[in-house]
């Protein structure tokens, strides 16, 4: 991967006096698929809208490319925005709203029939040229808006939350076509959703983000394996968020009981939060794990089955492929590297944050 | 389209023709208050054009016609309307499309026109007087009310009204307790819009109404052509604060319903 | 659920009643004369020098009035469009007020400050520039329609360019677009349906307007308006009268089916 296309430094930006943005730094590089997942109000729209130049920030500056655009309008700058509501031209048709950038940028009759006939065929449209954009479904809509971004060559494409209207079997057909689209074209994908599993899929990083703060930036891997606080793990997947106490290095206590972990460097008894993915679990006969707790339901969900076990006062969340009956009495265990440790966030503040999801 | 700069020549521009819109109006409440029947000389406040007007039987009559008609033909029209609409929203599409068409003729022909039409009407048939005035404002504001309450009807009524069958509510009860609160914000504004066009209208009242009778509008038509009575200034201005409170009162009522919630 | 279609029917009898039948009933005055006898002479009539001159006096104050509504609303609706909602709303309200006052009333007030001796001319003089004799003149009705049909302009077109999505205007800009493109080929096209509804809607009550050119224009200007109200209240040739409106509304349908191709005029005109 290259060098940094984009830089955000020191970003704030406040509507109605609710601060959306706060000092965010944020470094995107060259032919990157990056996502901005957080829940709604997290500011990830806002910084897409940065990007794209429809919001000014009131500190910070925007480099793209080496230079600094902060002040650039939308119009005069090299990136493409595919809407959250499509925003195709009702009165054109898809041709014309393919051709709209093409024309402002003063290109050659042939150049843009060629360009149409090549976006409609990059987003399998052949054919749709004449029809009107309100007659076409969703998902068809959706390309037209990406068709009509690229065939301007951009740097960056700006995807905000493109699939959010779209059903679930077309959601994830259109997930591998932008990754496709994305390997095809050579380009860089900002990319904003509040749904973890796109942003797993799709990304090369991605950003978590919440109030307005980046919570963790990183693979998608080290997402779901390390997240960095108790709202990162939470946001990402299921998981169970427990109270625990670090008694050494190498060594955690959780409800009462001692469990290897393999962390180190948090001090003696000191509190911390654990995570522990319900995938991770280990169910067994009562006495052959560390903790033992009685199954309270079982749910299938095709590729495993999802039970609750209760177990020393706290309702474990578990993912497995063998079921247990409602009632039964199980043992619970969990690999050392499956414990994720976390710092007890610094303020009552954060707290609230992390418990708000 | 919400959230952009206007630049200083734009806000000259709305200024200007704000002045222009209001100015004939002000000059006109101004001089309702002036004792000097001239309208560019001063002649000091007086409250006596208001206490002339309030002794003119003449303008009482009128402005008694005027309320009658148009709170009785706005009223009469609302109910035809809704009813029309419910009765058309389980039609075909094709007998909607030319009923519909039928309806729109009062709104798109010229009032002349119209007037004219309903005015041979009784003359042949009845004689002219309040009856003729009513009919053909409740004409003139059913079309305004279907426009209303049509769309209201299409989207989601017909929905809840199936619901609301199927949680064993009898027709009449599902219509009053489920889909009659759904489409009143379309009945509402319906009433509104018929009993604003009926109280404007000027036209059509002209040719539908008897001798010696006269609603406000034809009423200043016939001071208008004589020479200007300062008596008429005074009727305006009083006639322009009622408008500008029932507004605020309409505003008001609107304000308080739920808002859609914005992103 | 047949019983349902049973509710339109107290409308129906009365659209049958109301507006069919007296249209007949002008059809039928229009083509017949006074002693009942069938003549198309009522419908001719229109070819009649002061007739055809009435007719072509209407219909120039009223693409008159027309044109310069347009051009003094159209920007007015752009401009309050991109006011905050709040803000945009009251001001909006603000704008189509006037179109509550009585009818009647703006007509007074226009004549009020038109007339010889009335405001506008005093104001002249204290400039020290001559008097206008402004009243009975095409010019006063011309301004005298045109401020009391102004907001009826206003109203549809301000609607159609509120529906505009913002969206739309950012994806403009987003594709290179400057603020002229954008408002060339996305605001102007899409306000488009308010224009015509806003033209249909100034067009239609000034080429039939009789009572602004009686009250500004005095006896000196007949409109087609006048000649048809004249022939009901003075001459009582009711034949011609039907005759003449039979020709107006005939007009009046042409003309809209020009303007309608692209819209239906419903589009704006609720509140």
């Amino acid at each position: 991967m290259g060098k940094n296309l984009i830089d955000l430094t020191d970003i704030t930006k406040t509507w109605d006096g609710v601060c959306v943005l706060d000092e965010m730094n944020l470094s995107i590089k060259e032919n990157e698929f990056l996502t901005l997942l957080g829940p709604s109000g997290c500011g990830k729209s806002t910084t897409l809208r940065i990007l794209g130049g429809f919001v000014t920030p009131d500190k910070g500056r925007v480099i793209f490319d080496g230079k600094d655009i902060t002040n650039v309008p939308p119009n005069k700058r090299n990136l493409n925005t595919v809407f959250q509501k499509y925003a195709l031209f009702p009165h054109m048709t898809v041709e014309e709203n393919i051709a709209f950038g093409l024309k402002i940028s003063g290109k050659t009759d042939q150049y843009i029939k060629d360009k149409i006939a090549y976006a409609l065929k990059l987003v399998n449209l052949q054919g749709y040229e004449k029809r009107k954009p309100t007659l076409l479904s969703g998902g068809q809509q959706q390309r037209i808006a990406i068709a009509r971004a690229i065939v301007n060559e951009p740097k960056v494409l700006l995807l905000d939350e493109p699939l959010g209207a779209l059903d679930l079997k077309l959601r994830q057909d259109m997930q591998y076509e932008l990754i496709r689209l994305k390997n095809e074209l050579g380009i860089t994908f900002i990319y904003v959703t509040h749904d973890q599993e796109e942003a797993l899929t799709m990304s090369d990083t991605v950003v978590v983000m919440n109030q307005g703060y980046i919570q963790q930036m990183g693979t998608p891997e080290q997402i779901y394996n390390e997240p960095e606080n108790a709202f990162v793990a939470d946001f990402i997947g299921d998981s169970n968020i427990l109270d625990a106490t670090m008694i050494r290095d190498e060594l955690v206590e959780i409800l009462g009981v001692k469990f290897p972990c393999v962390d180190t460097g948090f001090g003696c008894s000191k509190p911390v939060d654990v995570v522990i993915r319900p995938e991770d679990l280990i169910l067994s006969a009562p006495g052959n794990g560390r903790m033992d707790g009685t199954v309270t339901s079982v749910i299938f969900k095709g590729v495993h089955y999802e039970m609750e076990v209760m177990a020393n006062g706290f309702e474990w969340l578990i993912q497995s492929t063998k079921s247990y009956p409602v009632g039964t009495e199980v043992s619970l265990d969990v690999d050392p590297y499956n414990i994720q440790i976390m710092h007890k966030p610094a303020s009552e503040d954060e707290k609230a944050v992390a418990i708000d999801e | 389209m919400k959230r952009s700069r206007t630049s200083l020549l734009e806000r000259c521009y709305v200024g200007l023709i704000f002045f222009l819109l209001y100015a004939p109006i002000v000059i006109l409440i101004i001089c309702s208050f002036n004792a000097s029947k001239s309208r560019v000389v001063w002649g000091g406040f007086t409250l006596n054009w208001y206490t002339q007007l309030f002794e003119n039987e003449e303008v009482l009559s009128a402005v008694r016609t005027s309320l009658a008609l148009t709170f009785s033909a706005a009223l009469l029209a609302t109910v035809l309307g809704t009813l029309a609409c419910i009765g058309l929203s389980v039609m075909k599409k094709r007998t909607q499309q030319g009923i519909m068409s039928v309806t729109n003729i009062p709104m798109l022909n010229a009032d002349i026109v119209t007037g004219i039409a309903i005015m041979l009407l009784f003359t042949r048939f009845w004689n002219l007087g309040f009856l003729s005035m009513l009919a053909a404002h409740v004409t003139l504001g059913v079309p305004y009310v279907i426009l209303n309450v049509m769309p209201k009807l299409n989207q989601t009524s017909r929905q809840i009204y199936d619901a609301a069958l199927d949680l064993g509510a009898s027709p009449v009860y599902a219509f009053i307790k489920v889909v009659l609160p759904d489409i009143m914000p379309g009945i509402f504004s319906g009433f509104l819009l018929a009993f604003t066009i009926s109280l404007d209208d000027f036209v059509i009242t002209y040719f539908t109404k008897g001798a010696g009778i006269n609603t406000i509008s034809t009423m200043i038509y016939q001071q208008a052509r004589r020479g200007i009575n300062p008596e008429m200034y005074a009727l305006s201005t009083i006639l322009f604060l009622v408008i500008l409170l029932v507004l605020w009162i309409v505003n008001r009522i609107q304000a308080s319903r739920p808002q859609e919630s914005r992103d | 659920m047949n019983k349902r279609k049973l509710l339109a029917g107290p409308y129906l009898v009365w659209a049958v009643g109301f507006i069919i039948l007296p249209l007949l009933i002008v059809l039928y005055y229009g083509l017949t004369r006074a002693d009942g006898s069938f003549t198309l002479e009522n419908l001719t009539a229109i070819a009649d020098p002061i007739h055809l001159k009435a007719l072509g006096q209407s219909l120039l104050i009223a693409l008159g009035s027309t044109v310069i509504s347009l051009v003094i609303a159209y920007p007015l609706a752009y401009i309050l469009s991109k006011l905050q909602s709040g803000r945009g709303g009251i001001m909006y309200m603000m704008f189509i007020l006037p179109m509550w006052i009585n009818f009647m009333l703006r007509v007074l007030a226009i004549q009020m400050i038109l007339s010889n001796n009335g405001l506008l001319n005093a104001l002249l003089t204290f400039l020290h520039l001559p008097a206008q004799h402004l009243m009975y003149s095409r010019a006063a009705i011309l301004i005298g329609m045109t401020y009391d049909y102004l907001p009826f302009m206003i109203l549809p077109i301000y609607n159609a360019m509120c529906k505009i999505d913002r969206d739309l205007l950012d994806a403009a800009a987003d594709l290179g677009a400057g603020r002229i493109v954008t408002f060339r080929h996305v605001v102007l096209p899409l306000s488009l349906p308010g224009v015509i509804s806003g033209i249909i809607m100034v067009f239609i009550p000034s080429i039939s307007e009789f009572a602004i050119a009686d009250i500004l224009g005095g006896s000196k200007i007949l409109l087609i308006g006048n000649v048809i109200e004249q022939e009901f209240s003075l001459s009582s040739n009711w034949n011609l009268g039907s005759g003449l409106s039979v020709i107006l509304m005939i007009f009046i349908f042409i003309s809209m089916a020009v303007m309608n191709r692209t819209d239906s005029p419903e589009e704006g005109l609720t509140i």
